[in-house]
């Protein structure tokens, strides 16, 4: 659906006299199949905006090639636009405006006639859990219904690749939960690709197919969400007991452990296949007799990967370490 | 081309549907063109045998009707901000409707809008005693619209590159004060000192206004026409050009 080799951005950045470039996206190179749900993953100004505005067609790249929805980016924008549907952090209705024809104005532009798009999209609507709001005003709704709205909005020329910036932005948890479940749905049902951007890494996790981790404009690592979480070098085994250091012993001899490290009475060491590890610890240590209080084994969760591959926390990646125009511009 | 037409129609409904939905802009729209008669056209009446003209609104509402076109289109760029900070220009420019469509649509609206406005105006103006040709009105009013057209392509032009309120006001003011001021819109440029009518000479729009009043007396092969049209074409070229310029622009 979408194979991009090289992409990038470079903006002009004037101080006083002076002009310096800024490379928001240095050379990205991706690839998202028929019916896939990826995610581009990363801080704030890590360049996700930017490529999918020039996945989009709304951004000219200053380098690289990319085919999306089968056609080239570069010589058949129109075509690529009449393919792909997109939905932007900033919204795509004007607040005074009724749902229902804003919805039908869009579809027109489409080709898709008025008819056909009143019928579309009274089914979206029921499909989004927006029924009854067909004449309401945008300004006059949550801020849930109104991203459904947005998202109405993208789907309603049918097509086969969705471009979601940032969808669950500024929701609150239910609101987000409710949306995960349509952008699932538009798989499911639909057969629709989707490609989203995200900085929640629960978002990425629970969505995504494969996720792309973006850093200061490039792709740092991809994989499924597992196969990311497994590089991390396993998963973290915690046993709490009153006999610590013995525990600790028995941890090492697990195959594939690291050295276990023990604070007071708890003992924490990452082995490979935390489950079935935790199996055998167990029984292990019934049988020698250690009395065990707690024990847990965790994933390692997309923010360990982020920390890996960065060797920064996510959490912390809140100073933007390329400006990125476009999204200050829409906020 | 019928892709050009039919999402021209589209963009130019939902413009048109989008005013029509605020109340408050509709009244004021069509409250000022009466207030100018009402208010400030009595202000010319003892003052109309120096004006060159025995009807002093003879004189004033083809100003009017050419400030009316001035500002009413000068001004559309601030709901193109409005409508940019909604999102609704990215989603629109992520159609594949042609990027001329989505300028001409909205440009279309406002042409109709001044059109409805300078009707309003002239019939308005006729009980306080208008007496004009009836065909020159209607080219007047014709002249008016292209001309408004063409200032709202390059106002929506400007809104779109400099995408915010606080820097397209003082531009806008910075332009217009001093357009109104040398166009003789108010009083006509005849009654200044040489060096003024000179400063006036220069400035497009005075020529528009002088075109418009010889309509209004029903002289139609004063040299003011020609010039008055031939400059509404040239704007209208430059505006359609700029404008869809701007919104080709695959960037910010």
């Amino acid at each position: 659906m979408i194979h991009a080799r090289g992409l990038s951005r470079t903006f002009a950045k004037k101080r006083g006299r002076q002009s310096s470039e800024v490379k928001a996206v240095a050379g990205v190179d991706l690839d998202v199949e028929a019916g896939e749900i990826v995610g581009f993953l990363g801080p704030n100004g890590a360049g996700k905006t930017t490529t999918m505005r020039m996945l989009t067609t709304l951004l000219a790249p200053t380098a690289g090639t990319a085919t999306v929805a089968g056609c080239d980016l570069l010589t058949d924008p129109v075509g690529v636009r009449r393919r792909i549907g997109y939905v932007s952090q900033a919204g795509s209705t004007a607040p005074e405006n009724r749902a229902g024809e804003e919805l039908v104005s869009h579809a027109r532009l489409y080709g898709v006639s008025t008819a056909d798009a009143t019928a579309r999209g009274k089914q979206l609507f029921a499909e989004l859990d927006l029924d009854g709001l067909w004449e309401r005003q945008p300004k006059a709704m949550s801020g849930g219904q109104r991203r459904r709205l947005d998202i109405a909005m993208g789907l309603v020329h049918v097509p086969g690749l969705v471009f979601l910036d940032e969808p669950t932005t500024g929701l609150d948890p239910q609101a987000r939960a409710n949306l995960w479940e349509h952008i699932e749905a538009l798989r499911r049902d639909r057969g629709t690709t989707v490609f989203l951007t995200t900085h929640y890494l629960d978002e990425a996790d629970a969505l995504c197919d494969r996720v792309l981790v973006i850093d200061k404009g490039s792709i740092v690592a991809s994989g499924t969400p597992d196969e990311l979480k497994s590089s991390v070098g396993g998963d973290l085994l915690t046993v709490t007991s009153t006999r610590a250091a013995e525990v600790a012993g028995r941890m090492a001899g697990l195959p594939g452990a690291e050295t276990a490290r023990v604070d007071g009475d708890r003992v924490t060491c990452r082995v490979p296949a935390g489950g079935a590890a935790l199996v055998a610890l167990l029984r292990d240590l019934d049988a020698a007799g250690i009395e065990v209080t707690g024990v847990e084994s965790r994933r390692p969760s997309l923010d360990d990967v982020f920390l890996t591959v960065t060797g920064r926390s996510l959490r912390d990646g809140e100073h933007p370490a390329v400006p990125e125009p476009a999204a200050e511009a829409t906020r | 081309m019928s892709t050009m037409v039919r999402d021209t129609g589209t963009v130019f409904v939902r413009a048109l549907r989008t005013s029509l939905r605020n109340p408050a802009w509709l009244v004021i729209s069509l409250m000022q063109p009466v207030l100018y008669i009402v208010l400030f056209g009595p202000l010319l009446e003892p003052i109309a045998g120096q004006l060159g003209g025995a009807n002093a609104y003879q004189v004033f509402v083809p100003g009017i009707l050419v400030q009316l076109g001035l500002f009413g289109s000068a001004f559309v760029g601030f709901s193109l901000i409005a409508e940019y900070r909604a999102g609704v220009i990215e989603s629109q420019r992520v159609s594949p409707a042609p990027r001329a469509a989505l300028l001409l649509g909205r440009v279309l609206r406002d042409v109709l809008v001044l059109a409805v406005q300078g009707v309003v105006l002239v019939l308005v103006a006729v009980p306080f005693g208008l007496d004009a040709s009836v065909g020159g009105v209607v080219l007047t009013i014709l002249l008016v619209a292209v001309l408004g057209g063409s200032l709202a392509a390059v106002s929506y032009a400007l809104a779109l590159t400099l995408k915010s309120e606080d820097a397209f006001a003082p531009l806008l003011n910075t332009v217009l004060f001093p357009v109104v001021l040398l166009s003789g819109i108010l009083l006509p440029m005849t009654l200044a000192p040489g060096w003024l009518q000179a400063v006036s000479d220069v400035v497009p729009f005075s020529h528009i206004v002088d075109g418009a009043r010889s309509l209004f007396a029903g002289d139609f092969g004063a040299p003011d026409v020609g010039w008055g049209a031939l400059f509404t074409v040239l704007l209208a070229g430059l505006g359609a050009w700029y404008g869809t310029s701007q919104f080709r622009k695959e960037s910010g």
